[in-house]
């Protein structure tokens, strides 16, 4: 069964088995605005929790995607390079951007369930 | 209107050049010729003057409307700035480079040492390189002169601290330096979170790097306990002088704690900006990170005559050719020697009170996230005007419509729908009026028609653009 866990920083990660696939949510991508570039990382790429994974840009903004979980990169949406728009169309399932070997599963304890993160967003 | 491009005509000329007597391609090697002509537009003089100035009346700036762009102080320009720029333009000191050049560039030299004189007067440091060609430029040779005082120390650094409220070039300069960027979030009172400044400051922290007053346009209270903080662990504390316009003779950077400052001339002294500039960002550091300051530098000798130093083996290096933009400088001393203390001070207070006057008769119509007396700018968010779906956005392209520049919008990041107004000191309590009945005539038709607001520009020469294809689809070529 994958399970999604959400982040403060707005990003969702799905665990399947010790592959992890994060995205950033709905509130994100409607938050951000028409999006206009992914800037996706490097396959082989080693991340540590909460630290920088890549990067998005809006017409408003541009933010950075922390990932939510450490781990390697294995691999990256690609479809976002050309068709960035797919985030504000899908952002919590075809938007998705990057799948990671995770490191360490136990992390996913410092993450929110649905239910915490839709109560996180009531109180922004 | 037609590209200029598109009202070229096959042949015809502005000016009919004699034809060459002398055998120039012979004369150069084949690979440097073109193999076929080059693609220029073919007009008259007179469709080329034309041209640029019907361009020309479509711009906006200063000199034809408010344009009051938080956080980059669009003062005005005054016209007699340009005589000094045009007065100094033969006497340019790069001559004092030459072989025994000095000696004739003694006046040039000496304006820029007593440029580097008044602006550490101005920001409380011990010495000022006016190298650095812009903002951006003069923070990345600040965080430069911090890493090379490090290394000297043999202290180990990896981190620059940084407010989320600060520009983003603050982590850009900083990262472009090798350090990896911390920030910190901004608490409820408007400024940097200290207890997260407090669990972030560790012994590899190179810099902290703030912009006082911030970009909420908010005073931090805290600020010497920041500085004091940071000097704890040996770290520079760094001011982003993009606000210094509020505090010129008010406080000084350097005697709250500043280490090192960099000064936008185009912004506080009164310069052209972007487009219109060059710019100039000049470093003021404080003793302890002289000897690392760019070469080569300008002394004054015992004799009173003036000399350029150029080898210190300390130094970073050159960071601009030539002394930097010579012709800024002279502008930004003439705005300076012509306002004098009293005229600097009084243009803070000036822009402070414009801003609050700004802030304190729109408050009832936009939110403010953080309700404070402001310094020289005032950030709304249009949070209220969003229940109509009228977005900060709107409201800019309505200005546009009413022959305003918009303010900056949706910066600072951290403030929602930011709407962020700098009028600076030079607008009238007249020009304020109109433009106050202006943005309460947005705030109104947001929530009467916020229909009419979303069609808005409609007096431009082009309307609404798509800022989503054009962002996604950068094909900037004409064919």
């Amino acid at each position: 069964m994958p399970s999604t866990y959400y982040t403060k920083e707005h990003e969702w990660v799905k665990i399947e088995g010790n592959i992890a696939t994060v995205g950033i949510t709905d509130f994100a991508a409607h938050q951000l605005g028409d999006v206009t570039f992914v800037e996706l990382p490097a396959t082989g790429k080693s991340v540590k929790q909460f630290e920088v994974l890549c990067a998005i840009e809006s017409v408003k903004a541009a933010s950075d995607i922390y990932a939510p979980v450490s781990g390697k990169v294995v691999s990256v949406n690609e479809a976002l390079e050309t068709t960035p728009e797919i985030v504000n169309e899908s952002a919590e399932a075809a938007a998705w951007m990057a799948c990671l070997e995770m490191a360490d599963s136990s992390e996913v304890n410092k993450l929110m369930s649905r239910e915490q993160y839709d109560e996180f967003l009531k109180g922004l | 209107m037609q590209l200029i491009y598109e009202k070229s005509v096959p042949a015809r000329r502005a000016v009919r050049m004699p034809s060459s007597d002398v055998p120039a391609a012979a004369m150069l090697p084949r690979e440097l010729l073109r193999s076929e002509p080059a693609d220029l537009p073919e007009l008259s003089e007179l469709d080329v003057v034309r041209h640029f100035t019907q361009l020309s009346r479509r711009n906006i700036g200063v000199d034809t409307t408010f344009y009051p762009l938080g956080s980059c102080t669009m003062k005005y320009n005054a016209k007699s700035l340009e005589d000094g720029a045009r007065i100094s333009a033969p006497f340019h000191p790069m001559i004092a480079l030459l072989p025994g050049g000095e000696s004739c560039a003694q006046g040039s030299l000496a304006m820029l040492h007593h440029m580097g004189e008044l602006l550490a007067e101005i920001t409380g440091m011990d010495e000022v390189t006016c190298q650095p060609l812009a903002g951006a430029h003069g923070e990345m040779t600040g965080i430069m002169l911090i890493a090379a005082y490090h290394r000297a120390k043999g202290n180990k650094k990896k981190y620059v601290i940084v407010p989320d409220s600060s520009h983003g070039t603050n982590p850009a300069s900083a990262a472009m330096v090798g350090y990896e960027i911390v920030t910190i979030p901004t608490a409820p009172y408007g400024d940097m979170d200290l207890d997260a400044f407090r669990a972030a400051l560790n012994d590899e922290v190179a810099a902290v790097m703030m912009t006082c007053p911030n970009t909420l346009g908010l005073f931090n209270p805290h600020i010497k306990e920041i500085c004091d903080l940071a000097h704890s662990v040996d770290a520079m504390v760094y001011y982003d002088g993009a606000n210094l316009n509020a505090i010129l003779g008010q406080v000084r950077p350097g005697d709250v704690g500043f280490d090192v400052v960099h000064v936008n001339l185009h912004k506080t002294f009164g310069t052209p900006h972007g487009a219109g500039g060059p710019g100039s960002g000049p470093v003021g550091v404080k003793k302890a990170l002289v000897p690392f300051l760019p070469m080569p530098r300008v002394i004054k000798r015992n004799d009173a005559s003036f000399g350029v130093e150029t080898g210190n083996p300390q130094s970073i290096g050159r960071t601009a050719n030539f002394f930097g933009n010579f012709g800024v400088m002279a502008k930004a001393y003439a705005y300076i020697l012509m306002l004098g203390r009293e005229g600097l001070i009084d243009a803070s207070e000036k822009a402070v009170l414009n801003a609050n006057y700004v802030m304190a008769r729109l408050k009832d119509l936009y939110e403010v996230p953080y309700d404070q007396t402001c310094m020289h700018e005032c950030v709304f968010s249009a949070a209220r005007q969003m229940q109509h779906d009228v977005h900060a956005i709107d409201i800019a392209k309505f200005l546009i419509d009413k022959g305003y520049h918009p303010p900056t919008v949706y910066f600072p990041l951290i403030v929602k729908e930011a709407i962020m107004i700098e009028p600076t000191e030079t607008e009238s309590k007249e020009t304020l009026d109109e433009f106050i009945a202006v943005m309460r005539e947005a705030a109104e038709t947001a929530e009467t028609d916020p229909a009419a607001l979303k069609l808005a520009p409609l007096t431009t020469p082009v309307s609404r653009l798509d800022e989503t294809k054009a962002a996604r689809e950068q094909n900037v070529c004409f064919t």
